[in-house]
């Protein structure tokens, strides 16, 4: 159905001439999931949305190659008849929901939009057909919603309004760009079979863009994997996952979190006790209960796993614990100190003992100081270094974690994701500490990024002793490094229990559906 | 390894572009931002040595010549009394030049330290703070002024703060919406965690990142504060002759516009050129600070 042939598209700026796409073959079959698979950079959007005429020019510039969609050669028509083509017979489902519905519309409206655009349909019939398929991508009682406005959805519910608008006008091909990226797992999951139920019933074609192969592992018949602006293999699923012959596609496999923590550890003493722990935010003039009664401990040396969806409060648990959110009720000592208690310069020395990695290393970072001045501040602060020793604690500092001494000058913005994180995880074990709270530290990261970063904190937190909160809403990610899994919901603990013991008996219902959401079952058994 | 070898390996590390060079690295590519900003700095160094290198005095009348047009000996000619105009808008752009970059140097103080506070501490703290701004905002300007001028007396340097006090509200506004978005950046809450104390982040953290708009504003501000002294000297509340300042020359210029055009003509053309000046250089450091351009 779409050919695509030595596809190369490059960049024009200043700074020179980029090649984001280089020669690039693939076709799509109507009734088939291709995936393109590629880390950030490899060039998979921009291949899909030059076919489109979506990637602005300049700076883009398609340098050669064809795609022929159903006998036309798409890279050659102009904006007018791109734009005919465009919602009627390619559309397109983007990754955020939320920006990608104009708030002040009502869905009903915003549905019925393209088909009055590209077909002379009548209001009634137009207004016939969304409901239609509204309840075809599972939308509960279409009638009552249509008039409402985007806020009003939950985000699974505006991606299945997305998959909904893409296909009003009955295209014979889908383009997927990372659908379910923003989404939780269970309502990933949710996604994920919509797109493989509407392509099997209408038999179109559908482009899936994803960074993570365990995504399409379940759905995709095609797999193209790209690399830096190339296709370096391409093959239906069984040939990609069981005998992946080029290194890269090797090592995008291999990185795919796996099995269980492999050295889990008992514990000592308890190091940290939460006890009755309630922090309520006021939004609005409505209490949020972003963490309701929760009680646990953390014992000296393990690694605590904190699982939770969007909004079940793991992360203002983290925060919490280190008072960085003020705590509404109950309390939280640490080695025998109760923290809710302390005054704030008594809190100040405690500090050094408790720290932080945060999920994003683009905003953690103060963009405005050197790699130099950002690992010298905390030791400087807790006395810990003198201006003159301090040179020497941060360069072997950098070692540990894996920098090159020579970008000690840099500044974050000249750094990839993965050395930020190791950046930001370099400050954070600056002072020595005893318990790292790292929230989501690798959920911004690829996916080979995120294979090293995990073996560097397991690393060094073997190394140093270290006690961890690992907050994550990737199942997968915590079975590997934690040593005890606590499920949460909704601001209240589900299920607490040894790493392997919740994966393999879950007790309870919400734990299982959990269990049952993490993508690419068929790969990891 | 010792501290010394530390230090000179880090010395020879490859220095980084920091943000601020890669945008002076921008405006230099942007001509008529350097040239707006070459003649500012000339207009700066005239307007410092002035006194010593101004053609007449400032003061000295000559009834006889009375207003004659731009000659070899009066370059720009004389005013009614027989002052060389040259001299009188070297002098006056001391004074419009000093009130635009005093006054606005007041108002970044005042504005930039209330605006961070505010935002950095929110709450309670920040609702009455900005509660002063609006309530100085309703404030009637004019009024304002009359009345530092009737209880204080007319003084140069109290213009130039009663102007910087009026100016700081919405440099404030600004800096308080710039502090509440990074505060949530997790980089401000990576040093809480460190234990920095609140004025320490706020010093480091927050107000080198805000500072783009607010370079931005400044370069408009100056010039809005130079037309503001104008007016006020046009009412009589600013300078009084035989001191002089654009505003005013302007104002007399205006008046006898019909017989000697020139009297008005240069120091507008003085006048016009600074500000054009500002624009050129606010906008080309408006495109340079902008983080999305840097990554084009």
């Amino acid at each position: 159905m779409l050919t695509v042939e030595n596809l190369s598209v490059s960049f024009v700026t200043r700074m020179g001439t980029t090649q984001a796409v280089d020669d690039v073959s693939f076709n799509v079959k109507s009734g088939e999931i291709t995936a393109i698979i590629g880390e950030s950079g490899s060039g998979k959007s921009v291949a899909c949305y030059s076919l489109l005429g979506l990637v602005p020019q300049p700076p883009g510039r398609i340098d050669s190659g064809r795609a022929l969609f159903e006998g036309t050669d798409l890279l050659q028509l102009g904006e007018s008849d791109l734009r005919k083509i465009r919602g009627r017979d390619i559309a397109m489902v983007f990754q955020d929901p939320m920006t990608c519905l104009n708030p002040y519309m009502t869905i009903g409206k915003q549905l019925m939009e393209p088909l009055r655009l590209h077909g002379k349909v009548s209001h009634a019939d137009a207004r016939h057909r969304a409901l239609e398929l509204l309840q075809e991508v599972g939308i509960r009682d279409p009638g009552s919603t249509f008039d409402n406005f985007p806020h009003q959805f939950s985000g699974g519910m505006r991606q299945r309004v997305m998959v909904a608008m893409a296909l009003i006008n009955e295209p014979k091909l889908l383009i997927a760009d990372e659908p379910t990226t923003a989404l939780d797992v269970t309502i990933q999951a949710q996604i994920l079979k919509l797109l493989a139920e509407l392509q099997q019933r209408r038999n179109i074609g559908i482009i899936f863009i994803s960074h993570d192969l365990s995504v399409v592992a379940d759905i995709a018949d095609q797999i193209v994997v790209m690399e830096q602006g190339r296709v370096v293999e391409h093959g239906n699923r069984e040939a990609i996952f069981e005998n992946a012959s080029h290194p890269y596609t090797r090592k995008l496999l291999s990185a795919i979190p796996t099995g269980a923590n492999p050295h889990t550890v008992e514990g000592g003493d308890t190091l940290i006790r939460v006890q009755n722990l309630h922090t309520w935010f006021t939004e609005n003039r409505e209490t949020v209960k972003a963490v309701d009664d929760v009680s646990f401990e953390i014992r000296r040396g393990e690694v605590l796993g904190l699982v939770g969806e969007s909004g079940s409060g793991k992360s203002t648990i983290g925060r919490s614990i280190l008072r960085l959110v003020p705590v509404t009720s109950g309390t939280v000592s640490f080695d025998g100190t109760n923290l809710t208690a302390l005054s704030r310069s008594a809190m100040t020395s405690m500090r050094q003992r408790m720290q932080i990695i945060f999920q994003d290393p683009f905003a953690s970072l103060n963009p405005r100081m050197t790699i130099f001045d950002t690992l010298a501040e905390p030791l400087l602060l807790h006395g810990i270094e003198n201006r003159r020793s301090v040179a020497q604690a941060v360069l072997q500092l950098m070692d540990k974690v894996g920098l090159a001494r020579q970008f000690a000058r840099k500044y974050p913005h000249e750094f990839s994701g993965g050395q930020r994180q190791r950046i930001a995880i370099g400050r954070a074990l600056a002072t020595r500490p005893e318990f790292v709270v790292a929230d989501e530290p690798v959920s911004a990261l690829d996916v080979t990024i995120q294979a090293q970063i995990l073996e560097l904190l397991h690393e060094l937190g073997r190394e140093e002793g270290l006690t961890m909160l690992f907050i994550s809403h990737d199942l997968a990610v915590v079975r590997q490094v934690a040593d005890r899994i606590i499920v949460l919901h909704e601001g209240k603990i589900v299920e607490q229990a040894q790493a392997e013991t919740l994966f393999q008996q879950p007790q309870e219902s919400y734990t299982q559906q959990l269990l049952k959401s993490i993508p690419g079952r068929s790969i990891r058994t | 390894m010792h501290s010394e070898s530390a230090l000179t390996e880090l010395q020879q590390a490859e220095p980084g572009s920091s943000l601020w060079r890669d945008a002076w690295q921008r405006l230099r590519q942007n001509k008529l931002a350097v040239f707006g900003l070459c003649l500012l700095t000339l207009f700066i160094v005239i307007a410092l040595l002035t006194p010593w290198i101004a053609p007449y005095d400032y003061a000295s009348q000559n009834l006889d010549l009375g207003a004659s047009p731009p000659s070899a000996a009066h370059w720009l000619g004389t005013d009614v009394f027989g002052r060389d105009l040259l001299t009188q808008i070297m002098y006056g752009g001391r004074v419009s030049l000093a009130v635009g970059f005093i006054a606005t140097s007041v108002a970044l103080l005042i504005g930039v330290t209330w605006g961070a506070i505010a935002g950095f501490v929110g709450g309670r703290v920040d609702a009455v703070m900005m509660r002063m701004v609006d309530i100085l905002y309703a404030l009637p300007f004019m009024i304002f002024i009359v009345l530092l001028m009737v209880v204080f007396g007319r003084n140069l340097l109290l213009l130039f703060l009663a102007i910087g006090a009026v100016e700081w509200l919405t440099m404030a506004r600004i800096m308080r919406g710039q502090v509440q978005t990074l505060r949530q950046q997790e980089f401000v809450e990576a040093a809480v965690s460190i234990g920095l104390s609140p004025g320490t982040i706020i010093r480091r953290h927050l107000v080198p990142n805000a500072l783009g708009p607010i370079i931005v504003y400044t370069t408009l501000t100056i010039p809005s504060v130079m037309l503001l002294e104008a007016f006020l000297s046009f009412l009589g509340l600013g300078i009084q002759p035989p001191q002089t300042s654009w505003g005013l020359l302007i104002s007399y210029g205006a008046e006898t516009m019909e017989e000697y055009p020139w009297l008005l003509l240069f120091p507008g053309l003085a006048l016009t050129l600074t500000l054009f000046s500002l624009n050129f250089l606010g906008d080309g450091l408006r495109d340079a600070l902008d983080v999305r351009s840097a990554r084009d």
